[in-house]
């Protein structure tokens, strides 16, 4: 006889409001005329990440790891990325409002006379709001998962809406279309080593649970060869989301494709999710082979450090540097990965907020930055900005000095945070790969500094538009907070150290 | 220790006026200029009440803390932003706010016709509060963040005319050299913390000992590196030439008297680094040695006053990083030279102001002549300072300068007589191309542009140099009488009491011998130019013709002295470029080449990603199999 699960809905009514809030959005976009449909999308969005958040916040110190089944562990580690994925997805859609960057009818074929009058009727491709939430939801219920099959189906369930997403852009609409399908094909192809890997986990545990696994770890002793696939597999499944080398090629090419508000909300939230998740499986699930696994996934934050600081000096593309910077910062984050204690968790928390509130104001700058045919994002043309908007590049600069761990910005605490709580583990020769790529990669965020500020320009045609005000809000706050972070690191740290358990 | 809440005011000050004369904007334009020397002459008597109030104070309890609030805590590392200053840094407090707020008053008038002055303002008192966070920082961490602020200053100070693309141009070229130093810093804050577990100065201090020789090596080349990046030392020292390209006032200040000075303050700060690595050590003598003589051939080669005086700055610095190198006895005197140097080379900035002031902002000394007469003050006050750069006694150099040499000939064996000689030999060729600068702007005959009226710069800008005049005068008697500067610093520099008995040579005898050289100098200077062409120096041999049928001896001059040492600037300029420039360029070479190799793996077939994803599997399964086997 089948007796209904016991679920506990406070606990899980952050997910469910992000859901029902999508759920809305989707009925908006049957029932509500064209011309209401963006406003009212935005709305719903915001309000309900509002409330969202809301309900997090007052069930921060009720952990429990039983409030579905023992499918999803509601710990400090877990909330804390709920909301840290929250703030991303609230400052996301900010500028994501900005339809001027979403395709008005992304069905059309690209030049097809249905384009021209979608364009012309000013048409919007609202439906990128509640596919937004949607992928928040996945977002969320990733970092919390406890067995296999939740987080397969949070795994997909955040990644299909952002293959969509990838799609949208409104200018270069092949390259965002070709973005799009690479992203799926990859992440199907990873997908695929993500389920193979749970697979024969479960055939060498005997349980889809991250704790069974764990005990039967202790009962066997670490050493064989379902168990070490399996933890193969698995890893590669998430290190492609996070974008570690050698599963990181698809990462330079979405990020340029994808129009550039959801390329932001995309490397701030999909790597916290992502990051969330392969701390708890490897701190709860896999910490008992840790022998195993550990020097592997050293050599790969290394080689992903070391690769994305370097291959970012060749990029001719603002987007490709980002995303290449993304890349470095996920070596760093592994390392906190290898680390494996507490303080290595709490300055994982850290480090995830402040490089992804970067991230977003560095993105939503860049959608700013354009010519008479849209964003521009070509290197060269960036040439003498500071000259011509002195505000715009200086803000886009604090988040350059950020990302290169410069003090005073919030890059620099996380980054010091996550090498000490490495020194602290014994790992000093992360430490050192890691001062060696940052080192790397100052060169060339000094680089863009220096072009933007000390070049005179060399075309006029590169202009600064004026930013909406919803954009303006949220390039405000990231910057703000860049700084605050930077001087006042306590605030946010203590509260990440408060948070810095897994729950079993 | 004792504990303060004064030292906060120091940095908070001139931090919050710089803020608000670069916020207020326009509305400040009437008044901005004296709110911030007001502002800066107020922390000067901050720092002179904590200095009297040190000197109440007896032994331990002299260095007086502040914490201002917890700035990193994670895991093992605490870092608070917190203040020290001690015997060390009441020094630099006194010289920054000093000298600074003379420096404010000058360019009240020397920028009164420039419509940003406010402006200008502005960054002199961000520079202030940069410096002194600087010099006031308890831990490396703390000095690092004023490190990378007086840079930030520097360059917005050097690039203040950037509408002129050479001077951007010389901004970068500073904000580059300095950032490689930076890295070099961090670098050595990021080894001492894996070292000790800890970046405050009395934390690594107490650690020190306990380390391995390799660590502590390494450590302290990177703290070389990163003092060679901010003080101009040998192979970083390109940049300070081009940063002339800022106001006068700019160059007095920022890079003559205190920023360029901050490498010799983070290596007399990390004493028990260098203390106990001879290696270390080494290194230090060595790039002092070579920058010493390395900018005083280059001060023989040019025309431009104010790149000819930052030559002579790089010398000069490159005695005070000699010094640091010589162990614990060399401390005292690098920061007696530093303040003496603070007077007179400042003091002779202005000066060198005060005649572009007069000049139509010329700058080429072959332009200059005779002015002494129409600007006396100005000659007077540049004199004396020539006095003391000199080393003649009873002016500061001597006091201070003669020390540095003796101590280097007391370094003992081949290395002694080596850095000793090297220290005579800049001596030397300081005499020659200061007398050289002397001769071309302040004797001599009219080489005026037509359009050029020399007349004496007014009140404001006279007074500072008169102050400063003073302190090139008094300074190196006050500082050295009773052994003073050396044992008020003793406490931070130096606790074992060490004293080198064993003298390879007397006092008077290397006293002797310093004004042996600089007298030769001297004369050959004189000899040398009392013909002066107007004509840049690339025509030097029709000129060379010229002057052989008038005087043997200047051919003497030329073919024993000047031509090898013109070939020899030539030659050590080609070995910045090829061999310096070159070593940097083959990293940057080799990085952007993996670089390029790296795009081409990114080839945007997604078969080809799919293939390298199955190759990252297998490695990863090799990887685990073999850690397991």
């Amino acid at each position: 006889m089948l007796t209904a699960p016991k679920l506990d809905y406070a606990l899980l009514a952050p997910i469910l409001i992000i859901l029902g809030a999508a759920l809305l959005g989707v009925l908006v976009e049957a029932f509500v005329k064209q011309s209401l449909r963006a406003r009212l999308q935005l709305a719903i969005a915001l309000t309900g990440i509002i409330i969202a958040f809301e309900q997090l916040y007052r069930i921060r110190n009720q952990g429990t790891s039983i409030a579905a089944v023992t499918s999803v562990s509601i710990d400090g580690a877990g909330i804390f990325m709920q909301g840290a994925i929250l703030i991303f997805a609230f400052l996301g859609i900010l500028i994501i409002a900005d339809h001027d960057h979403f395709a008005p009818q992304a069905s059309a074929l690209p030049g097809s006379a249905e384009e021209v009058s979608a364009l012309e009727s000013g048409k919007q491709q609202t439906e990128v709001f509640p596919l937004t939430l949607f992928a928040v939801s996945g977002m969320m219920l990733f970092p919390i998962a406890t067995d296999f099959i939740t987080l397969f189906v949070a795994l997909e369930v955040l990644s299909l809406p952002l293959y969509l997403m990838a799609g949208l852009s409104r200018r270069r609409r092949l390259l965002s279309q070709e973005a799009a399908l690479k992203y799926f094909l990859l992440g199907a192809y990873s997908s695929a080593f993500f389920l193979f890997g749970a697979a024969l986990l479960y055939g060498y545990s005997g349980s889809l649970s991250l704790n069974g696994l764990t005990d039967a770890i202790h009962g066997s002793g670490g050493n064989d060869v379902f168990l070490l696939l399996g933890i193969v597999f698995l890893s590669v499944g998430l290190l492609f989301k996070v974008g570690a080398v050698p599963f990181h090629n698809w990462t330079p090419d979405v990020y340029q494709g994808a129009p550039t508000p959801i390329t932001g909300f995309m490397a701030a939230a999909t790597k916290a999710a992502a990051f969330g998740a392969t701390l708890r499986i490897f701190y709860v699930g896999l910490d008992a082979a840790q022998i195993s696994w550990k020097p592997a996934i050293a050599a790969v934050a290394v080689i992903t450090m070391l690769v994305g600081a370097i291959a970012a000096i060749s990029q001719r593309d603002v987007k490709r540097m980002l995303a290449y910077s993304s890349i470095a910062h996920a070596g760093f984050l592994l390392t906190a990965v290898v680390s494996l204690n507490k303080s290595a968790l709490g300055a994982t928390l850290f480090y995830l907020v402040a490089y992804g509130l970067a991230t977003i104001g560095a993105f939503g700058i860049v959608t700013l930055v354009r010519d008479s045919a849209g964003e521009v994002t070509d290197i060269n043309r960036w040439v003498g900005l500071g000259k011509k908007s002195p505000l715009v590049a200086s803000v886009f600069s604090l988040f350059l000095l950020s990302f290169a761990g410069i003090p005073l910005t919030s890059g620099f605490v996380g980054k010091f945070a996550i090498f000490s709580a490495a020194y602290e583990s014994g790992n000093i020769y992360l430490v050192v790969a890691g001062v060696l790529s940052s080192a790397i990669a100052v060169f060339f965020y000094l680089r863009l500094i220096l072009m933007l500020f000390f070049a005179d320009a060399t075309n006029d045609s590169v202009s600064v538009v004026i930013p909406s005000i919803l954009t303006r809000i949220a390039i405000s706050i990231t910057a703000i907070a860049t700084i605050i972070l930077g001087v006042a690191p306590s605030l946010l740290f203590n509260v990440a150290q408060n948070f810095a358990y897994f729950l079993r | 220790m004792t504990t303060s809440t004064n030292l906060v005011y120091l940095i908070a000050l001139p931090l919050f006026s710089a803020a608000a004369l670069l916020l207020l904007g326009r509305i400040a334009d009437k008044w901005g200029h004296i709110f911030a020397t007001l502002i800066s002459a107020t922390v000067f008597v901050i720092g002179a009440i904590e200095f009297f109030a040190m000197q109440g104070r007896t032994g331990e309890s002299r260095a007086a803390t502040q914490k201002i609030f917890e700035w990193i805590s994670v895991g093992t590392l605490h870092v608070d932003a917190s203040l020290l200053l001690d015997q060390l840094s009441i020094c630099f407090v006194l010289l920054i706010s000093g000298v600074g707020t003379l420096i404010h008053i000058y360019s009240i008038a020397y920028m009164s016709h420039d419509h940003d002055r406010r402006r200008f303002f502005a960054y002199l008192n961000l520079f202030i509060a940069a410096m002194l966070l600087l010099v006031l920082g308890d831990s490396y961490l703390n000095l690092y963040v004023g490190w990378e602020g007086v840079g930030l200053a520097s360059y917005l100070l050097i690039g203040f005319w950037n509408q002129k693309p050479a001077y951007a141009t010389a901004a970068k070229k500073a904000f580059v050299a300095n950032r490689v130093g930076d890295v070099g810093l961090s670098l050595a804050i990021m080894i001492a913390f894996t070292q000790f577990g800890t970046v405050t100065f009395a934390g690594v201090k107490e650690s020190a000992s306990g380390a391995s020789a390799g660590a502590l090596t390494a450590i302290g080349a990177m703290l070389l590196l990163a003092a060679a990046g901010k003080s101009a030392q040998f192979p970083l020292q390109s940049w300070l030439g081009d940063a002339m390209a800022g106001p006068t006032p700019v160059s007095a200040l920022i890079h003559a008297a205190t920023m360029v000075t901050a490498g010799v303050y983070l290596i007399t700060r990390s004493n028990f680094i260098f203390d106990a690595s001879p290696m270390a050590q080494l290194m230090v003598v060595c790039v002092g040695a070579i920058t010493l003589l390395f900018g005083a051939l280059i001060g023989t080669a040019k025309d431009d006053i104010k790149k000819a005086l930052a030559a002579s700055t790089m010398s000069q610095i490159g005695y005070m990083i000699l010094a640091t190198g010589l162990g614990p006895i060399g401390y005292a005197f690098a920061i007696m030279h530093l303040l003496t140097h603070g007077f007179f080379k400042a003091g002779m900035f202005l000066g060198a102001g005060s005649v572009m002031h007069g000049m139509n902002d010329e700058v080429n000394m072959r332009r200059y002549g005779a002015i002494g007469k129409v600007m006396p003050i100005t000659a007077a006050t540049f004199g004396l300072g020539y006095l003391a750069i000199l080393g003649v006694p009873p002016f500061a150099g001597f006091y201070s300068k003669d020390k540095i040499i003796e101590t280097a000939f007391n370094a003992g064996g081949i290395k002694g007589i080596l850095l000793g000689g090297a220290t005579l030999l800049g001596a030397a060729i300081t005499a020659f191309y200061m007398t050289r600068v002397i001769v071309l702007t302040f004797t001599g005959t009219k080489r005026w542009d037509e359009n050029a009226h020399p007349h004496e710069s007014p009140f404001l800008m006279w007074a500072p140099m008169a102050v400063l005049a003073v302190g090139s005068v008094a300074s190196g008697f006050l500082l050295s009488s009773g052994s003073a500067l050396v044992n008020w610093l003793q406490p931070v520099v130096n606790e074992h009491h060490e004293h080198h008995t064993e003298e390879f040579l007397p006092p008077m005898v290397v006293s002797v011998m310093a004004l042996v050289v600089v007298a030769i100098g001297v004369a050959f200077a004189i000899l040398k130019y009392r013909t002066v062409p107007v004509v840049a120096p690339q025509e030097v041999s029709v000129f060379t013709k010229a002057a052989r049928k008038d005087l043997y001896q200047d051919s003497f001059n030329e073919a024993v002295f000047m031509r090898p040492g013109q070939k020899l600037t030539a030659g050590l300029v080609t070995t910045d470029y090829k061999v310096i420039d070159g070593l940097v360029r083959m990293v940057g070479w080799v990085i952007q080449t993996s670089s390029t190799a790296l795009r081409a793996i990114q080839n945007g077939y997604v078969r080809s990603y799919a293939l390298i994803m199955v190759l990252g599997v297998l490695a990863l399964v090799t990887a685990v199999w073999l850690v397991t086997l």
